[in-house]
């Protein structure tokens, strides 16, 4: 098993490489000088001349690339165009927000789904199951503004339950903190909750045909232990899968959601670089993102060993 | 056609039934996506003929601004839509709008279909560059897609062109992914090894062997390609890196509501509706194609 670990330790560094290598030449992939791309449509030539050197862009491409990796390394991101602050510490003050929305709405979607898949198997083929289904297929074709949209009409316009937009720090107090937060979960949440629940009837039906089911059943388990332990635990690992599917999806869904609820995050940060050519912040932001990304599906492969240890590796 | 029909009969099979028996059939035994399509075919007949459906998308009229549907003015009765902070005619806007994501959706669907396939049929058959090669599709998976298409099409600067590229490269591991496996299951069985014995060109065994056995599940797979592109297409827009904001597309269309929300909740609301309702009609049709054509898959997914 620790030989399993460390190899699946090993293994995200391949994945991270390329992600490094990409993340790189973002800036190569669109035509024309890096230095006149970022400095957009209105820049002197010592505007440019400046953002070349600042940047390192007159080294050639690999020692370039070798420099950015070790700055990376020891934690520097670089130095924003726009503010000039470093990269890493304008990423670490908008770290909060995403953090707290990301994990709120893993929460709010494993809580929800969870339970919604479990029973739509158990009354498989019934109107409940279909009813489920059919909110499975809308929340996972609506788009996630546009069910913010919705949400904010019916519950900040409407009936006043909640504010229109903006974000309160955990630290102002956990009330205010709960309410800010309650629609971009519930709009972010959706699309997860849609997933997780699809895959988690998925599997406790594959595993409700099991023989040793009809031999629990046979030996008079109650159908909450029936389901409870014998089919939602060895379906787990599908379940748990696709959460880390979704981290993805989570991650693209938080930069839309923080834009329409106004919400001081990294995806707030990314817009805002996007829209003034800030470079160094884009690439920051995607590094961290796909680091996060990396890291959870790692933890999630490891997790297997603990939920199915009849998992051999 | 003959040809079959007479190998039917004379295999006692029963002869094929009509047309519109079949399509009764069909119709009962995948309602939603028969739904579907024909939402998508409205969709593209409106596209097509918004020129002459509607009035001029890009017509300012600030007498009109912000009037809700049904809403009466001076100059006569406000299109089912209502209007814009120009006082465009927000129906025309809309309609119009379809033509970019449904030309964004094609094209994304069917380049990444293209050349995932084509990675995905060399990785998977040539097994010096499989490790490679899914090393690197591994790594672009990992990298969140939306910010990948925001980063280059803000550097590349905002075209059509620009947003399908951007929208095609995060979407090309997940096709890649697909073929492979169907290559992998596929490679080890006897009549590619009696191909290869009888000396079939490689190029040959990959397009009359490999390829027939990827149909159908790359079908599938465009027509989720499909749906995921027009919301990129939207949210890119939407966020202000995507169509250049002078084109109507539905995404434009919503960021431009933003900041009239409270007070005019239908500029937002009504090409919402649209993209919610294309994303649908194409995931239910791409769900009751995945049933129909590859009962493997449907049982594993379901």
């Amino acid at each position: 098993m620790y030989a399993y670990i460390i190899r699946r330790i090993l293994a995200t560094i391949p994945v991270m490489a390329v992600v490094a290598i990409f993340v790189f030449l973002l800036l190569y992939l669109t035509p024309g000088d890096p230095a006149v791309v970022i400095a957009g449509d209105y820049a002197r030539p010592a505007d440019i001349e400046r953002i070349r050197e600042a940047l390192g862009l007159n080294r050639p491409l690999y020692v370039q690339f070798f420099i950015w990796v070790g700055n990376v390394f020891s934690g520097d991101l670089g130095v924003s165009i726009f503010s000039n602050l470093p990269v890493a510490k304008l990423i670490g003050q908008r770290l909060e927000p995403t953090l707290m929305l990301s994990l709120a709405t893993t929460i709010f979607a494993v809580i929800v789904a969870v339970p919604m898949g479990v029973l739509a198997a158990w009354k498989a083929h019934t109107w409940v199951d279909r009813l489920i289904m059919v909110f499975a297929v809308l929340g996972f074709s609506v788009p996630v503004f546009v069910i913010a949209y919705i949400l904010m009409w019916i519950f900040s316009l409407n009936l006043g339950w909640f504010p229109v937009q903006g974000y309160k720090p955990i630290g102002d107090g956990i009330g205010p903190f709960l309410a800010s937060i309650a629609l971009p979960t519930l709009a972010l949440g959706l699309v997860y909750v849609a997933l997780i629940a699809r895959m988690t009837r998925a599997s406790v039906m594959e595993v409700l045909t099991e023989d040793y089911i009809r031999t629990a059943r046979a030996k008079g388990a109650s159908n909450r232990t029936l389901l409870m332990k014998h089919a939602l635990k060895n379906a787990s690992v599908p379940i748990v899968t696709i959460i880390g599917v979704g981290v993805a999806l989570l991650i693209g869904g938080v930069v839309v959601t923080e834009s329409v609820f106004n919400i001081p995050g990294l995806g707030r940060l990314t817009i805002d670089a996007v829209l003034r050519r800030d470079y160094p912040i884009i690439q920051g932001v995607i590094l961290v993102f796909s680091g996060i990304y990396v890291l959870v599906n790692l933890l999630i492969d490891l997790s297997y060993t603990i939920l199915d240890p009849r998992i051999r590796y | 056609m003959t040809a079959i029909t007479e190998s039917d009969a004379a295999a006692g099979l029963p002869p094929r039934p009509p047309l519109s028996t079949r399509i009764l059939r069909l119709i009962r035994r995948h309602p939603t996506a028969v739904g579907g399509f024909v939402v998508l075919i409205i969709m593209s007949l409106l596209s097509i003929f918004a020129f002459w459906l509607t009035a001029d998308p890009l017509r300012i009229n600030p007498i009109v601004r912000l009037k809700a549907p049904g809403e009466v003015s001076p100059l006569g009765p406000i299109g089912p839509f209502g209007t814009d902070f120009l006082g465009r005619d927000l129906f025309a806007r809309v309609i119009h709008g379809g033509q970019i994501s449904l030309v964004v959706g094609l094209s994304v669907a069917a380049v990444a279909t293209i050349v995932g396939l084509t990675i995905g049929l060399i990785a998977g058959y040539i097994r010096w560059l499989d490790a490679i090669v899914m090393r690197i599709m591994d790594g672009l998976m990992a990298i969140p897609g939306i910010l990948v298409a925001i980063a280059l099409v803000a550097l590349a600067g905002a075209s059509i062109t620009n947003v399908i590229i951007a929208i095609t490269i995060p979407e090309v591991p997940r096709v890649v992914r697909l073929v492979r496996a169907v290559v992998l299951t596929i490679r080890e069985q006897p009549y590619i090894e009696a191909a290869v014995v009888s000396g079939v060109s490689l190029p040959r065994i990959m397009l009359k062997h490999l390829l027939p056995n990827a149909v159908a599940p790359l079908i599938v797979q465009a027509t989720y390609v499909f749906a995921s592109a027009v919301v990129f297409e939207a949210i890119l827009s939407f966020l202000g890196a995507g169509t250049p904001p002078e084109i109507p597309s539905w995404g434009n269309i919503m960021a431009e509501g933003r900041t009239y929300f409270q007070i005019a909740p239908w500029i937002i609301f009504f090409p919402g509706a649209f993209l919610a309702v294309t994303v649908l009609a194409v995931n239910v049709l791409g769900d009751g194609l995945r049933d129909s054509l590859d009962p493997r898959i449907a049982k594993r997914m379901r």
